[in-house]
């Protein structure tokens, strides 16, 4: 859907918010419309993606990976490569700058396994500007490094010790702070996710992943790629990588987080086990119990630990244009470590749930066929999850 | 008439304002509800705003979050709020007012919780994150059932405030400053400004509340002068009722409600 005037894909997204974020967000739609198709925006956004943040970035066959699988030939999309070291930068720069044309003096955030919260303080301190991280403070002890590396780019950050003191928590805590301090403060929020237009700006930021993928593929093979493959928390670098593929036959799937398994009570699988409701400005999937009340989730990756997903996934699965599966914490680390060790390429975990789903998507399609995963971070900052995770499951 | 037309029809013949308060059901526990409510009886409250928790309250500050959560840890349940509710209707006509989130309703259906709430007692709702854009099943639902109650800010442009009174009934909640509930900005002079321009775009339709960091008899006599016809109290009845003990809770809140009342009554 190109851009949904009243913020709805289908019955999902739209504004639920408290009516003093309102003028706040018609201000940022306003501008958001006015310099999206600005020529100039575009051209200095366009020169800090590229000479900042290492865009394009390359599209590399992984030959031993495809060879271990036995199938389909696998191409990985290397948006760990970004300067920071994920996806996040292309938004982060695109609203940064966007708030700076907009004259706010501070800019918000939340993060849940840091990546965020580090390309908002990279963006911000390139553009000049201050920013404070709202993490839950289960996030801050798991992701201790992206701490530390907000703290040097000059974020503050402030850890949440309220409810699941995870993703969910920290986004209600900066909601709480935009409300509050409404007249300067933007809220860059960092999935496609949130009231209208948060979930467009972000997929319209992150849309250069599948834009270079078509550009890409067409050279190396004069078509669009059979499959694509990203994992999907909020769904950021996923919905930048289907949007652009949408409307061509490529096979998409979206690959969510089972974490012990979708039938335990621990895993973040919204759009595999939820159903609908309000959260966070939108109507979208949730996991929520009998009584409406969102419940605590599990995964293995900080960044995918969300109950909730952004509302055109929701509306993507219910139309059957994408596939949305999920992975186990068990899978993620199997596909981490191959990966790891036959590419010399380290994921980070959100993006090994779409090398897990490939691999056993690869398996079964034929040889000629091509499929491009998002590899949308790098796995410096989950060393130490996966370490624990491995002596305490006693593997190696 | 709604319960909370009656009242407010009532309180104006009386050449009074009107002092709702806001409790959280289930904080600190069921059994304590029913004696802070008893007291904000006997000290005068016009309306109660019942609040039923919900795991994610963005629009509210700590004090309210954290009622919120020992209330959801306690158990409270939908059914074994209504029950609550019923309890409260046998003992008294004061009108009630349900504060949730949007996610409480819409999961089990607009139109069916509003039916049970209406069985149950309930005359109003307010709904924080529920926008003007997205209360259409919402409104029709709670259509001749209960009164739909909008929040308004200081900073909602004139247009939107005329949207917003066309779609609320009961009465209209002024937000009193920027912020979630319980902060403490002090009074604003927008705040001020922002109810006289509200007042000037209801043109008596419709009676203005001003609500959030309102906790003494001395906020609640600035905002009457100002021209609110009623003033919402919260956290301020939440802290105290953390402080007290369980046996002299009806007393106490009794006595505090009474002090607040006491600024409501023009002279």
């Amino acid at each position: 859907m190109k851009y949904p005037k009243d913020g709805k894909f289908g019955e999902f997204g739209g504004k639920y918010i408290p009516e003093t974020l309102v003028p706040a967000i018609e201000e940022l739609e306003e501008n958001y419309l006015k310099f999206k198709e600005n020529k100039e925006f575009k051209k200095e956004l366009d020169y800090y993606l590229k000479q900042y943040a290492g865009r394009p970035t390359p599209l590399y066959y992984a030959k031993n990976l495809t060879e271990k699988c036995g199938g389909a030939k696998i191409y990985l999309k290397r948006e760990d490569l970004l300067h920071g070291g994920a996806h996040k930068i292309n938004n982060t720069l695109g609203q940064a700058l966007l708030a700076k044309k907009m004259n706010k003096k501070r800019i918000i955030a939340e993060t849940g396994a840091g990546q965020h919260g580090v390309a908002t303080a990279m963006a911000c301190a390139v553009l000049g500007m201050k920013s404070e991280v709202y993490m839950g403070y289960k996030d801050t002890i798991r992701q201790k490094l992206n701490v530390y590396r907000m703290n040097m780019l000059g974020s503050k950050v402030h850890p949440v010790k309220s409810g699941s003191k995870t993703l969910k928590d920290a986004i209600n805590e900066a909601i709480r702070d935009w409300i509050t301090n409404v007249e300067d403060t933007y809220y860059l929020l960092g999935s496609a996710v949130g009231p209208h237009p948060y979930p467009v700006m972000v997929r319209d930021f992150q849309s250069v992943i599948g834009e270079e993928i078509k550009t890409q593929m067409k050279k190396l093979s004069n078509k669009t790629p059979d499959i694509v493959i990203a994992c999907v928390g909020g769904g950021s670098n996923a919905i930048g990588t289907f949007y652009p593929l949408v409307n061509t036959n490529t096979e998409i799937i979206g690959v969510e987080a089972a974490g012990k398994g979708l039938k335990s009570k621990y895993h973040s699988a919204t759009l595999s086990a939820g159903s609908k409701g309000v959260l966070h400005g939108m109507m979208t999937y949730l996991l929520q119990d009998d009584e409406g009340q969102v419940t605590e989730t599990h995964s293995i990756s900080a960044g995918l630990d969300y109950p909730g997903v952004g509302p055109e996934h929701a509306y993507l699965k219910d139309t059957n244009r994408v596939k949305y599966r999920s992975a186990t914490d068990a899978e993620v680390i199997d596909a981490f470590l191959m990966l790891t060790r036959t590419e010399g390429i380290i994921p980070a975990l959100e993006s090994s749930h779409a090398i897990a789903e490939a691999m056993k998507v690869a398996r079964k399609s034929k040889r000629s066929e091509s499929i491009v995963v998002t590899l949308s971070g790098r796995g410096d900052k989950d060393v130490e999850e996966v370490q624990r995770y491995l002596s305490k499951n006693d593997k190696n | 008439m709604t319960r909370i037309n009656e009242k407010f029809a009532e309180l104006s013949a009386k050449n009074e304002k009107a002092l709702i308060t806001y409790i959280m059901v289930g904080y600190p526990n069921e059994s304590a509800t029913i004696s802070i409510v008893r007291g904000l009886i006997k000290g005068g409250a016009d309306i109660i705003e019942l609040g039923f928790p919900f795991s994610d309250p963005l629009a509210d500050g700590p004090v309210i979050q954290n009622a919120s959560t020992v209330s959801l840890n306690n158990g409270t349940k939908i059914t074994s709020f209504f029950k609550i509710v019923k309890k409260i209707r046998n003992e008294t006509d004061i009108p009630l007012v349900l504060m949730t989130y949007t996610n409480i309703l819409y999961h089990k259906g607009y139109a069916s919780f509003i039916a049970e709430a209406k069985k149950a007692g309930i005359d109003g709702f307010i709904l924080p994150d529920m926008s003007i854009e997205e209360s259409k099943e919402y409104i029709e639902s709670a259509k001749n059932m209960a009164d739909t109650i909008f929040l308004i800010s200081p900073n909602t442009t004139k247009s939107r405030i005329e949207k917003i009174v066309k779609t609320s009934s009961g009465f209209l909640y002024l937000v009193a400053v920027y912020g979630t509930t319980g902060i403490k900005a002090g009074i604003q002079n927008y705040t001020l400004k922002a109810i006289k321009k509200v007042k000037k775009i209801a043109k008596g339709k419709i009676p203005i509340g001003v609500g959030f960091g309102v906790s003494t008899p001395e906020d609640v006599k600035k905002y009457i002068t100002a021209g609110a016809d009623a003033v919402i109290v919260g956290s301020a009845f939440l802290k105290l009722i953390e402080k007290t003990p369980k046996n002299s809770l009806e007393k106490s809140i009794a006595s505090f409600t009474k002090s607040l009342k006491k600024q409501t009554i023009l002279k």
